[in-house]
């Protein structure tokens, strides 16, 4: 039976491993290589690309934003995510709803791009409203900044990936609520536990794995933004939004393959630390 | 006048009711504004004739004192430049096509390959298997940029660069289609299998037969959630593609200048119809594969 097993599993799963291998695996060995060695002669060089990353401006400041970034959205949206799953927990019909949330995953960026440049060029839709604002108010006078020229750009990237999204995170977060058994809710609430205090010590307690969850996903969504930035800024955007994903652009399109290289191990070996590690503390939460 | 404690009690309550109702509308109005907003936008301006729509947005260019104008309603509504685009563009068609021919190629390899895979790591549990399969997911949540030049030196290898196939091999040795199927196909009883085979059912046949239909949300939800993927796909043709004519359309729209944004309306609108197609199609699809894309390995 084992051996019967083990020859179906090699049957289904072959194929696709070997494409694995010669698409993905065996070529990332070649880069890995090539990370140690010099671009023109391939000769061995020891560390010399990856100290040569590490002291390249443009490599510091992308690195520095795309941590930045990824700091300031991921807990942006997995709170918005969570009070939205919440405020949706209790309603009957939440199709609808939902869809709206959903939408903006399904619409293309080049889409939206002309939406963008439209509200936040230097008199676009968001200074307009903002300068009737301060005439009706009278407190300040016309606007004209341009969003997508300046650091505001920065916050302009946080604010569509968190419009494109949300509905993602909702339904992941909408999936751990679902999931938490109602006999416990139910039961203390007999025992006289208010809203808050369910919330509190039943609900957050019972959404850890979700947790885990939602940040990788994001995580991984968050790499995505570049085509919004790429497309509303080009490859050489504002220096607040010069992303690594802008450098390993800008480097392959200069071949600097040898940097591209280092890069690339050290991005992956980063990316690969962080999600064991959040495994790992998921893992102990469960026991 | 007494003050009836338990009255006002009541009444506060009462307000608060309806408070907790009017934020919970006006949490819900917002989202939905900003969704619909931009649909209409680009809806309304793909309704304009070059003049009208020149008239509003004429302002990017004079860098003046003016703001943008806009009107859901055009004054003159016309269908002038759908016909340009649709009939009097060959070029746009291309693109259209090349865009659809990218992303049913991938799907279609993807059936072919992730699903039987993700069979096999559901129902033939070996040694090592779980091993392997965390290094697919470690695969499937590495972004683009981190492959870009190993898949590039391959591409190279086989002298792929340039051509369409650059795009669909790659991707349809993803792993990401894997983990959904693997999600729908291990709700699967196994004492079920096990009965199809006392039966005398065969390996295949089980497959075929039992697999597919019962774990069919996973491999749907791999394909709304791949087809919205790869119609918006930006990154592998940017790099792989030099040449134009091979483009996708969500790379040559953001090329269409502010001087003819009649044009980049109705792109932007034609764009979007098939990827609304599916979303509204496959909602429950992709709700289940956001789902399994949660779950944990």
């Amino acid at each position: 039976m084992v051996k019967k097993k083990k020859r179906f599993f090699c049957l289904f799963v072959f194929p696709g491993f070997i494409g694995i291998m010669i698409f993905v695996l065996v070529p990332f060995g070649d880069v890995v290589r090539r990370s140690f060695a010099t671009a023109v002669t391939g000769q061995w060089n020891g560390f010399k690309n990856y100290l040569t990353i590490f002291q390249n401006q443009a490599f510091i400041l992308a690195v520095k934003n795309t941590l930045r970034f990824t700091l300031v959205c991921i807990p942006l949206l997995v709170l918005t995510g969570f009070m939205t799953a919440l405020l949706l927990n209790g309603m009957k019909s939440k199709k609808w709803i939902k869809s709206i949330f959903l939408f903006p995953l399904a619409m293309p960026t080049a889409t939206i791009v002309l939406v963008w440049k439209m509200v936040f060029y230097r008199q676009g839709f968001l200074n307009l409203f903002l300068t009737r604002l301060g005439e009706l108010s009278g407190l300040w006078g016309v606007i004209y900044k341009d969003y997508l020229d300046s650091q505001a750009a920065f916050w302009v990237l946080v604010g569509s990936y968190i419009w494109k999204n949300t509905g993602y995170t909702v339904i992941l977060w909408l999936a751990g609520l679902g999931g938490i058994p109602s006999e416990l809710l139910e039961a203390a609430r007999v025992d006289g536990a208010g809203k808050w205090q369910r919330l509190w010590y039943i609900v957050l307690p019972n959404l850890k794995g979700s947790l885990y969850t939602i940040v990788v996903l994001s995580f991984l969504n968050s790499f995505k933004i570049y085509r919004e930035a790429y497309l509303t800024a080009g490859a050489y955007p504002d220096k607040s939004i010069y992303l690594l994903q802008h450098l390993f652009n800008n480097w392959f399109v200069n071949l600097e393959l040898d940097k591209m290289a280092a890069a690339a191990v050290c991005t992956g070996g980063v990316l690969m630390i962080v999600i064991l590690l959040l495994q790992k503390l998921w893992d102990k939460q469960e026991v | 006048m007494r003050v009836d404690g338990k009255k006002v009690k009541e009444i506060l309550q009462l307000i608060g009711k309806k408070f907790q109702k009017g934020v919970t509308v006006f949490s819900l109005f917002l989202p939905a504004l900003l969704v619909m907003g931009p649909v209409l936008l680009l809806v309304s301006g793909s309704l304009m004739d070059q003049w009208e729509i020149g008239k509003y947005i004429g302002t990017v260019f004079t860098e003046g004192s003016e703001f943008i104008r806009w009107k859901l309603m055009p004054d003159y509504p016309s269908l002038a430049n759908y016909k340009k685009l649709l009939f009097e563009s060959p070029q746009f068609f291309i693109l259209f096509w090349n865009s659809m021919k990218l992303a049913a190629c991938i799907l279609l390899g993807q059936l072919l390959v992730a699903v039987p895979s993700a069979w096999g790591f559901a129902v033939y549990p070996v040694k090592g298997s779980s091993l392997l399969f965390a290094l697919y997911v470690i695969l499937m949540l590495l972004p683009f940029q981190v492959t870009m030049l190993s898949s590039y030196l391959v591409l190279n290898q086989l002298s792929l660069l340039n051509t369409h196939q650059a795009i669909i091999l790659p991707a349809v040795f993803s792993t990401f289609p894997v983990f959904l199927s693997y999600g729908g196909f291990r709700g699967i009883p196994h004492q079920m299998l096990e009965a199809a085979r006392m039966d005398g059912a065969g390996e295949l046949i089980i497959f075929v037969r039992l697999g597919i239909p019962l774990g069919k949300s996973g491999l749907l939800s791999a394909m709304v959630l791949g087809f919205l993927e790869y119609w918006n796909m930006m990154e592998q043709p940017m790099a792989f593609l030099t040449e134009k004519s091979l483009w996708p359309l969500s790379l040559y729209l953001p090329e269409i200048t502010w001087g003819s944004a009649g044009y980049a309306f109705c792109a932007s609108v034609i764009t979007l119809i098939p990827a609304v197609f599916v979303f509204v199609l496959g909602q429950d699809y992709l709700e289940q594969g956001i789902i399994y894309s949660g779950l944990k390995a």
